[in-house]
């Protein structure tokens, strides 16, 4: 089943084209990762389909369930990384969404939020101040919050941006678990892409218009994928 | 002591002091924690110097002093809060060229007009002994909205001020926020100038909210850390001011909590 179906987008930023007749689906529970050079288009194909921007052209097509359900995950800010928050109520507040006209915060919410707390192992420094975290246990929070906000899809923008290689694979193994064992769907922007060719089920390829959409497998064989494998095995 | 108290406030100049101090204080607070953490500090600096300008303009032309400058300084900050979030100027330097070429306007025509250097110290360091009763309903009323709102939106004012970008995604309307935030933000400017000036009304904003955000963990415990450094800052300035100009003695103090809390904060860190 398709959960996002994307139909010829074309963006225009500025004046320059910043996405060009870019056409794909993503299936439900499915890893995708979309890769490519900065100013490919990736975060602008992300905020198209969290409908931030109303392309020029095409369509994007939502699941009726998934509407208004998805979790997302922003580049972090400068200022967001000495704000003074408690990480309860950063990870409660992925539930803005669904508060309606109510002040606070339901009951059923806050017990959402201690789940998703403990199934992420963010639970031990709930009550610590968020800039006092690690860079890794930031990205943990936030991910926390995103699934507060999502039912069904996660869309992260370049989460390991600034992670060092073993925190970055932890944050991996989280996605994909939530993928395989929760049936979330994840979209996640990256530049790593050795990371997307060993965790992600299918890879996209974004160059202004879409390259490549498939598997690992088939995205090694491609010029843009190639290039990467011989990179992976020079830097191992 | 208490005798002094009451001598000083039974004259009514002094309790007009104390009813629009009060309230514009905790306002400028509150909102002043949200600009701090959004990097937006310098805007209610370029508000009151655009305040300044429109102020001399409505006397030289005779009209009503508040009614000329309050919707002149709201569209002001409507277009900083814009333009902050536009990429193509910069809204530090676009605040830099707004508030020196208002505040030039605003001596400029203030001469022109044939004003007294007086009037000029008046609205520049503040005259919080010549309030009005408007002043005071003003203040008042907007100090009831302002803790209202934050009390009945405080998650989404947090998701707003923490994460721009997600709260969008999670259907936040944040250009409401926004707007909300740049009127508040335009009301208690104009009338805070009256209290301590043009040059000074950006102290309050920003001192208390860097004060707290040295001590306190969360963001529920900045904002009331805040309120309460503001207000006490205030009480204590305006007590001391009686031989003293009281806009400047007032940021003083403002300055004096926001050192005892670096200065706390160090200590608790080791």
């Amino acid at each position: 089943m398709d959960v996002i179906t994307c139909k010829h987008i074309t963006v225009h930023n500025e004046r320059t084209l910043a996405l060009d007749d870019v056409s794909f689906s993503v299936n439900k529970g499915e890893f995708l990762t979309i890769v490519g050079e900065n100013g490919a288009g990736k975060s602008t194909l992300v905020k198209a389909i969290l409908g931030m921007i109303t392309p020029d052209g095409g369509s994007i097509e939502v699941d009726a369930h998934t509407v208004g359900r998805i979790g997302y995950l922003p580049q972090q800010s400068s200022a967001q990384r000495d704000f003074p928050a408690s990480v309860w109520e950063v990870v409660l507040s992925g539930c803005v969404g669904a508060t309606g006209l109510l002040p606070f915060y339901s009951r059923a919410q806050k017990a959402a939020a201690k789940a998703n707390m403990d199934m992420l192992g963010v639970t031990p420094f709930a009550k610590k101040n968020y800039r006092a975290l690690s860079g890794g246990q930031q990205q943990r929070v936030l991910l926390c919050r995103a699934l507060c906000a999502a039912k069904e899809v996660l869309l992260l923008d370049e989460p390991t941006t600034g992670l060092d290689p073993l925190v970055t694979k932890e944050l991996y193994a989280t996605v994909k678990h939530l993928s395989s064992e929760h049936g979330m769907t994840v979209i996640m922007v990256s530049h790593d892409v050795g990371g997307a060719l060993r965790y992600s089920d299918r890879i996209l390829h974004l160059a202004t218009s879409l390259r490549f959409i498939g598997t690992p497998e088939d995205y090694l064989k491609t010029p843009y994928g190639a290039a990467f494998g011989t990179e992976e095995s020079d830097h191992a | 002591m208490l005798e002094y108290l009451s001598s000083v406030f039974s004259l009514t100049v002094m309790r007009y002091a104390l009813i629009v101090g009060i309230p514009i204080a905790l306002c400028a607070a509150l909102l002043g924690v949200l600009l701090v953490l959004r990097r937006y500090a310098m805007i209610g600096d370029g508000l009151s110097h655009v305040g300044f300008g429109a102020l001399s303009v409505a006397y030289a032309l005779g009209f009503a002093p508040m009614a000329v400058a309050v919707p002149v300084v709201i569209l002001t900050a409507f277009l900083l809060l814009g333009l902050s979030e536009s990429t193509k100027i910069r809204g530090d330097s676009a605040i830099a060229v707004l508030s020196s070429s208002a505040l030039a306007i605003g001596v400029v025509v203030n001469s022109l007009a044939g004003g007294s250097a007086t009037d000029l110290n008046g609205y520049l360091f503040g005259s919080i002994l010549t309030l009005t009763k408007s002043d005071v309903i003003l203040s008042v009323i907007l100090s009831a909205v302002v803790i209202l709102l934050f009390v009945l939106f405080k998650n989404r004012i947090f998701a707003v001020t923490f994460d721009m970008p997600f709260a969008k995604s999670a259907g936040v309307r944040v250009r409401l926020y926004n707007g909300l935030l740049a009127l508040l933000i335009a009301v208690t400017v104009v009338v805070g100038m009256r209290i301590v000036g043009t040059m000074l009304i950006s102290s309050l904003i920003i001192f208390p909210a860097l004060g707290a955000m040295r001590l306190a963990g969360s963001f529920r415990g900045v904002v009331v850390l805040s309120a309460v450094i503001s207000v006490v800052s205030f009480l204590c300035g305006l007590l001391l001011s009686t031989t003293l100009p009281a806009g400047a003695t007032i940021v003083l103090c403002n300055l004096a909590a926001l050192l005892v809390c670096t200065l706390l904060g160090k200590l608790c860190k080791r």
